[in-house]
Parts: C-alpha cells; structure tokens; sequence
C-alpha cells in the first residue's frame, strides 16, 4: 500500500489520460471568492477517481469546471485531446437529485439527451437503448412509470441511465448517492462500479464519505479549502472488483484513518 | 437469581385495532355538508323575508326568485329575447379570455424569459396592474364604441395580468438542478424553455388562467354595465333600474353559471395537462 503523500500530478496505473487539468484555479467574479487555486490532474483511462473534503472547499466548482458549465479562471482544461469549450457529448454528468422530469416517463427521461442533441426521431430509436440500461439498472418494466411513482433510488438509477444514454467518455459524478440511505447507497456504489467496469468509462467522483470513497477508487484526492487545492492523492490498491466485504479488512480500515487524519489536520488549520 | 417475571400481556388475545377519532363535522359527506348550507341559506333568506326586515322591494323571497328563474330559463331555451343578449356576453368573455390568453402569455414569457422584460417592462406592468382597471372603461367605448368590442377588450385588460404573472412566475419555477441538467446536454434556450421551463411551470400558468377567467368575467359585465350594448349586463342593468329584484337575482344566477363553466373548463384542461401536479384545496378526504 501507498500511503505516502505522492506528487500532485503523478497518479497511479491505468491507461492513456483521457482529461487532463493544468494549473486551473477559479474565482467567482460575483464575490472574489477564490474556490479553486492551481488544481492540476490527470484521469486516466478506465480509472475511479474520487476526490473528498469538506463542504465549500470547490468540490463542485472542480466538477462545473470539467464539466464546461462554467469557465476557469486561469488553466488548462483538456478532454480527448480538445480543450473543454462548454458542455460536451463525451462528459456524463449526475448530480445529487436525479431531477427526472414528471411530465415525462422514465424512458423518456432517459431519452432526453439524445432527444436534445439529435431531435425527436433520433430519441425514439434510442428507447431500445434505454430498455437495455434499464435492465442493467434493475429497472426493467419501469419503462412507462412516471416518476412520482418511482422512489428515490429507483429515480437515482433511472439518472444514471439518462447519464450513459449518450455513451460519454468521462463520467462527473457530484455526490450522486448522498440523499439515498446508506443500504441503498453501498447497492448503487457496487452497481456503479460494475456499470463503469462494464462500459470501461473514466469516473470521477465527488464525495464527502471516506469510505464510500475509498470502496470505489483508485486514486482519492484530498482537498483543502479556502482557498481550494489539492493537498494529496491517496491511491487505493484493493483488489478488484471490490465487494462490501473488503470494508471490513484491516487496509481498508487503515486507508480510511489514513485520509480521516488528513481531513482532521486540515480542520485544525 | 432475580426474580423477574415475565409477565404474559393481559389481553393477549385481542389484536390491537382502534379507530382512530374523526370528529363528527369532518365525518359528513361532501353532499351533504353542501346540501345543508343551501337549505341554511334559504331557511335564512326566507325568515328574512317572513319578518320583513328588509323591504321585498329590494330583497324578493326565495319562492319570487326561483319562479323568476323558471321565466328566465324558459326565455332562454324557448330562444326568448334573452339568448341573444347572453350569447353577446359569452362571446364578450369568449374573446376576452382567449386575447388576454395570447397577450398574457407572449408578455409573460418576455418577462420572465429574458433580462430586458424583467428590466424594462414588467415595472411598467406592475404599474398598470395596481391601476383600478375598471376606470379604463369609458376609455375603451370611446375608443371602440358601444359594441363588443369595448367589453372584450376590458375583459381581456383585466384578465391579462393574472396571467402575466403566473406565466412569469412558472418560468421561474424550475430549480437549480434542472437548468444545470439541461445545460450539460448542451440544450439551446428555445429548447431549456419549450422542454423544461414551460412545462416546469405549468402549474402557476394554470393559476393565472384560473384568476383571469374569473376577472374576464367582471371585466365582461362591468363594461356592459358602464358602456351599454345588448348583453346580459345589459339586461340586469335594466331590471335594476325597473326595481325587478327578482328579476336581477335570477340573471346573476344565470350569469354564474356562465363563470362557473369557464373556471370548471380551465381546471378542466389543467387537470389532463398538468397531469403530476396534484392541487390540494382545502382538507383532503381521508
Ligand atoms: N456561483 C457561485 N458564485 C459565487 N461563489 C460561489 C459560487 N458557487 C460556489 N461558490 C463559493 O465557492 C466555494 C466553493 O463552493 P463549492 O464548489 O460548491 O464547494 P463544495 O462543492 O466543495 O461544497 C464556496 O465558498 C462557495 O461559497
Ligand atoms: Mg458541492
């Protein structure tokens, strides 16, 4: 195990960089708030990326900013390649309301995207598609609920099909479990790594449990506020797939004491 | 060893099923409960008349009234001098309703739609709107004249900023959340606002609609009231000036049944449209 602290820009195995950020830093015009100072990463092919700290330190703006909702203020920011100009097709993103809409069935929720981007005829002939997610989901026959009669995790997986509808590279993941209860959570966790192992998709996740975050990931970024950086990355060398037992080992207890002691340093500053 | 005795619960065979208390008020149904205050209201109205309190001159008898409305009923579906004069007011609130839909909605949609509408010109629509607008009725006949058209267009003033305002306001409606979502999937702002903004607002669309078919109503009839013309105001005018309170209380009766149909049309269309919106008015039935 690697708990030593390691260079902020050398994150562990995996494939080619998909995104990369260079020196990204943000302030809010609004109120000079500076939510993001030097942030520099590298998320490789097929990896789970978390990144944890406490409430307000920029988590979200990160992930609005990788996202292409919402500019840097100084930096690189690179997908695939292609600097991120604005939301893109090959970015899936999830929040932490599934925000399906009630007019709408669940597959036609699912559809949405694609009946943005490409019209009408387009999202129909993606329906089979949403069936095929649907099941992977669990939520076959759901096809034609209304949400108001889905409850909150069904609406959850039903998101994250609206999410893979469009077969993104890069999966931004913003706290996306944190309104379920925690049974749920720890399912969705396992169905999402088998859903981003399944589809070989890069994942980034942002969360404030340490152990959800050490379950799923391979590398943690730990962050630090006011302003905003990152202070560590923390790689996870569990075996995969990883499975809710392993949170009983002893090196899953230690890893999470380990980030648990870098949150705590940090609130003492 | 202590001596603690696990006693058996004493009435261990009994399942423990209660009711639990509805008072009695809330236990009548909706029938009668409406049944009841009819026949509470006319009992009342007849006393009134019976001990004389106030001269039958200017409060009729329920039984004079209800024969008044049998009159005023057959003229109407025998096809009597009275139809023409009500078709000329549902016409009236016909036309007002569907221009203050058109102007209503295309004005709340620039408002709430776009930054210069919210800057520029609903300050001056809230202006108008705390106008007493009925005062604009002789302005309007003599702008249009004695015919429909000065009653139409008093209808559809009044009955326009209701409908600005809930359309104005549902634009607002959608939450954080769902423009973040809709602006992930790349989506246009005719697209933000036809796929999410619009239907996310409904309901307070519907609530505008709701207000101002009330107000195209009142604005119908004020404006026959103080502009003339051959409507059913008109009639009632006339009758008031006859003294014929029978004949005024059965002509409103009728008249609401006129408002009454318009508001049950439009809560009509909301309930298919804005199907997952579920209103609550009042205390829900157990
Ligand atoms: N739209 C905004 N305008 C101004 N300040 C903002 C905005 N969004 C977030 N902030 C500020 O930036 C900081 C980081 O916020 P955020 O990225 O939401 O943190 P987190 O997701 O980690 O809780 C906070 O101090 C917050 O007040
Ligand atoms: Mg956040």
């Amino acid at each position: 195990m690697d708990l030593s602290a390691a260079p902020a820009d050398m994150p562990s195995q995996h494939g080619a960089p998909v995104y990369e950020l260079t020196h990204v830093s943000k302030t809010y015009a609004r109120n000079q708030v500076v939510a993001l100072e030097d942030v520099s990463l590298t998320l490789r092919h097929g990896s789970f990326s978390s990144v944890i700290g406490s409430s307000g330190c920029g988590k979200s703006t990160l992930l609005k900013i990788m996202a292409g909702l919402i500019p840097p203020s100084t930096g690189r920011v690179v997908l695939q390649d292609r600097p991120v100009r604005g939301p893109r097709r090959d970015i899936g993103m999830m929040f932490q309301q599934a925000t399906l809409f009630p007019w709408r069935t669940t597959v036609e929720n699912i559809v949405l995207p694609i009946e943005i981007r490409d019209g009408r005829a387009a999202a129909e002939k993606a329906k089979a598609r949403a069936h095929d997610l649907l099941e992977v989901v669990g939520l076959s026959g759901f096809e034609n609920v209304y949400p108001n009669e889905l409850s909150g995790g069904m609406a959850q997986r039903a998101s994250i099909c609206r999410m893979l509808i469009t077969e993104p590279a890069v999966l931004l993941l913003d706290e996306p479990f944190s309104a379920l209860d925690e049974l749920s959570r720890d399912m969705m966790n396992m169905e999402l790594q088998r859903i981003c192992n399944e589809k070989d998709a890069t994942a980034f996740l942002v969360t404030h449990s340490i152990p959800e975050a050490v379950i799923l990931s391979d590398d943690i970024y730990v962050m630090k506020p006011r302003p905003g950086r990152l202070a560590e990355i923390v790689t996870v060398d569990l075996p995969r797939p990883r499975t809710l037992e392993m949170m009983t080992t002893p090196k899953f207890g230690e890893i999470v004491a380990y980030i648990r002691g870098l949150l705590d340093r940090e609130a003492e500053l | 060893m202590t001596d603690v005795n696990v006693a058996p619960a004493r009435d261990d065979s009994e399942d423990t099923v209660w009711v639990e208390e509805v008072s009695f008020i809330d236990r009548v149904p909706r029938s009668v409960s409406m049944i009841f205050v009819f026949v509470v209201f006319i009992a009342l109205w007849q006393l009134t008349h019976a001990l004389a309190l106030v001269s039958p001159i200017i409060l009729p008898s329920p039984g004079e009234t209800f024969g008044d409305m049998l009159f005023v009923g057959h003229n109407l579906l025998t096809g009597g001098y009275m139809l023409p004069a009500l078709w000329i007011t549902i016409l009236e609130v016909i036309y007002g309703f569907a221009l203050a839909i058109a102007i209503g909605f295309s004005l709340g949609v620039l408002v709430g739609e776009t930054a210069f509408g919210e800057r520029a010109i609903m300050p001056y629509l809230v202006a108008i709107d705390t106008m007493p607008k009925v005062a604009f009725a002789p302005l309007f006949v003599a702008w249009l004249g004695f015919g429909i058209e000065s009653k139409v267009a008093l209808a559809a003033f009044i009955a326009t900023f209701p409908i600005v305002v809930g359309t104005a306001a549902g634009l607002h409606a959608a939450d954080e959340n769902a423009r973040m979502l809709f602006k992930t999937m790349g989506a246009s702002r005719m697209q933000t606002l036809i796929k999410m903004k619009l239907p996310a607002g409904l309901p307070q669309i519907f609530t505008g609609l709701k207000i101002g078919a009330v107000g195209v109503m009142a604005g119908a009839i004020t404006g026959e009231f103080l502009g003339g013309g051959k409507g059913f105001g008109e009639l009632i005018r006339v009758a008031a000036s006859q003294l014929n309170t029978p004949r005024v209380f059965s002509l409103i009766l009728y008249l609401s049944l006129v408002g009454l149909t318009l508001y049950a049309l439009v809560t009509f269309a909301q309930r298919k449209i804005v199907f997952w919106h579920k209103e609550r008015v009042g205390v829900s039935e157990h």
